[in-house]
């Protein structure tokens, strides 16, 4: 196998109040021979709040970013969901309208760049699992997760809206089989009733709980992994935000989890450091371990928890 | 050519729940047949013509246009009437499918909920369209197919309520208005005959009921049956409050506002600035605990260390250029 190689979109947590996130990606990735070059010019992806200011700029901003990875000529890699979608949603509308994408170009111009549409964009998570491989990573594990009880929390805009998810989360060429099922054959369906496969279905999402089984841990089964943390609304609806991360971690507590663990550095945020706001709210006590996904990734790996950044989350992680 | 039908054994743990007579609610498995083209709502009519004829369901036009027969099976919103069953079992890839009722907290009777919060807060968002029309025209109001592309398919809701019962807001927010009312105040919005933009813009601006409490999920995307991706109308709603001139001065605008004053200044978000920015200078002390653990563990980068963005004179040169709002 060639050697894998991307352009590394950080976003702006993982430059400042989740540095571990980045400690970790690094880590991991050279611990498995990937090679990530950081695309330190892009900017912020405007996290969906710039876009219900100012749509056109955000198109811009977004399409530069994708740029420096095509002057690279590298596929881009995200490690936040949000980036993820926010990408992929500015390249889904330049891909698909001439219009729009020549008045982005008309602006790109101005600093000498032009979007063209060449490089894909996924989220770290499914370059793991569809380009390294899960059985060729579990190979790689040194220390077994097999004592813990480990839940998923997917994060909404690495699954939703799932026609997007489809098109930009799998590798290239993938071709989903779908077997005798009335539906596809001689049944005429619609394209979005259609867009499910086995590699992620919004409603029961397996590729994280696929990934700690290969590290040999014990995935947990529970209702919220694929729900809403309630970020994005984290500073005007508070309580509406700690309601509905208290749902999922006490959801996760109370099916027996010992730790979480989320490829979404804005859900970790939520999960993590706001934990005794949460409480407050949910009237219970919360003490959970969350880990970002290459955090999780390296421990098995055998990665030392310091290069991993255990040190910078809040609730405390006992890793012996 | 062989006649033989084929079918799949498949089993329907199914809901059951009448709040006049029964205590609790329960499960009651039905095991059948299923043919490639049975639909979820063939089932249903099975489970009460073949084994129970007393549960209950709604259902009228079977055409997909109604929007009676809406339930949840594995979790996934779905019109009983357009959802073939051998699709949810690829999907699933699972014999056993959940036929739940929307939303179990409103339930009347098995698949039947009591959706009247839904309505009413349709009604709060003048669900129609206003105008002054001459009781006696010479000639047509003439929309042109420009125009009518604005509405960007909003008016294909057929309130099923898909997206409003899969909302995670609607659950812990009694007062937020929901995907579908605020797609429907957008397809009026967008309508060049209305004239009510302005109330309607009032309406939905307040915070708590209005669209700045929207968590932003996707949800309303994935549930609904007709492709009227609910989310990208609160997202035009967002944007019109900014485009009229109706945005008030808010801990939410601000924060949609302040991303752009970040990304001029660094390329990248100043977190910290943003939120300050967003709360004000008095407000933000309420995050004050959060900010001292996070100090602790090293997750606060000091003003003087910000990182920023290479070639930052690209994105202050872009931003300068291609902004077509203000604030």
């Amino acid at each position: 196998m060639a050697k894998l190689k991307y352009a590394l979109y950080t976003g702006c947590t993982a430059r400042e109040s989740t540095p571990e996130l980045l400690m970790s990606t690094m880590a991991v990735a050279k611990k498995l021979g990937i090679e990530l070059v950081l695309l330190d010019e892009a900017s912020c992806c405007g996290a969906s709040h710039l876009q219900d200011f100012d749509d056109f700029l955000s198109l811009v901003l977004n399409a530069r970013n994708i740029c420096y990875a095509e002057k690279q000529g590298l596929d881009m890699v995200t490690i936040c969901n949000t980036c993820q979608l926010n990408t992929v949603l500015t390249k889904e509308r330049l891909d698909h309208d001439e219009d729009i994408k020549s008045q982005v170009n008309e602006k790109l111009a101005e600093v000498g760049l032009e979007y063209k549409g060449t490089s894909s964009v996924r989220h770290f998570l499914y370059a793991i699992i569809d380009d390294y491989g899960l059985d060729k990573l579990a190979e790689k594990v040194e220390k077994p997760l097999s004592d813990f009880n480990i839940a998923a929390f997917y994060g909404c805009h690495n699954i939703r809206p799932s026609h997007v998810h489809y098109k930009h989360n799998t590798p290239e060429g993938y071709d989903p089989e779908i077997d005798e099922g009335g539906a596809m054959d001689g049944f005429e369906t619609e394209e979005m009733m259609g867009k499910y496969n086995m590699h992620e279905n919004p409603y029961n999402p397996t590729s994280l709980d696929r990934l700690i089984e290969a590290l040999k841990g014990n995935s947990v089964d529970y209702d919220s992994k694929n729900k809403c943390c309630g970020f994005h609304a984290d500073l005007q609806a508070p309580k509406t935000a700690n309601r509905l991360t208290g749902t999922a971690l006490l959801d996760a507590i109370d099916n027996n989890a010992d730790m979480m663990v989320t490829p979404c550095p804005l859900c970790h945020l939520n999960m993590d450091v706001k934990q005794h706001a949460v409480a407050k709210e949910m009237g219970r006590d919360i003490a959970l371990p969350v880990l970002h996904l290459p955090q999780l990734v390296g421990l098995a790996l055998g990665i030392d928890p310091k290069e991993l950044g255990l040190q910078h989350n809040v609730a405390e992680v006992n890793f012996a | 050519m062989s006649t033989e039908r084929i079918t799949k054994k498949l089993t329907f743990k199914t809901f059951r729940f009448n709040t006049e007579t029964d205590f609790l609610p329960y499960f009651k498995t039905y095991e059948m047949e299923v043919g490639k083209d049975e639909l979820v709502l063939d089932i249903l009519n099975r489970i009460k013509w073949e084994f129970d004829g007393s549960f209950s369901y709604r259902r009228s036009c079977r055409h997909g246009i109604c929007g009676a027969c809406a339930i949840k099976v594995n979790g996934k919103p779905v019109l009983s009437c357009k959802q073939n069953v051998w699709e949810l079992v690829d999907i699933f890839q699972t014999d056993t499918l959940l036929l739940e009722p929307q939303s179990k907290k409103r339930v009347v009777k098995d698949m039947i909920i009591d959706r009247s919060d839904f309505w009413e807060k349709h009604a709060k968002l003048r669900p129609y369209l206003e105008a002054e029309v001459d009781e006696n025209p010479e000639e047509e109001i003439k929309v042109s197919p420009k125009e009518a592309e604005e509405l960007l398919e909003a008016d294909y809701c057929i309130q099923c309520g898909s997206c409003y019962y899969a909302c995670p807001v609607v659950e812990v927010n009694e007062e937020y208005f929901g995907p579908a009312q605020f797609a429907k105040a957008y397809r009026f919005n967008a309508d060049v005959r209305d004239s009510a933009k302005a109330d309607r813009l009032e309406t939905v601006r307040e915070m708590g009921p209005g669209v700045w409490d929207c968590v932003k999920c996707f949800e309303c995307a994935e549930a609904c049956p007709k492709d009227v991706n609910p989310i990208e109308k609160i997202t035009k709603l967002h944007n019109q409050l900014f485009e009229e001139g109706m945005a008030q001065d808010n801990v939410a605008t601000r924060h949609a506002v302040g991303f752009k004053h970040s990304i001029v200044k660094h390329g990248i978000l100043d977190e910290g600035e943003l939120v300050r920015y967003s709360e004000g200078n008095i407000g933000v002390l309420k995050h004050l605990p959060e900010a001292i653990a996070m100090f602790k563990k090293g997750k606060i980068v000091m003003p003087w260390n910000m990182p920023k963005s290479k070639n930052l004179d690209e994105i202050k040169t872009l931003v300068k250029s291609s902004s077509k709002v203000k604030f």
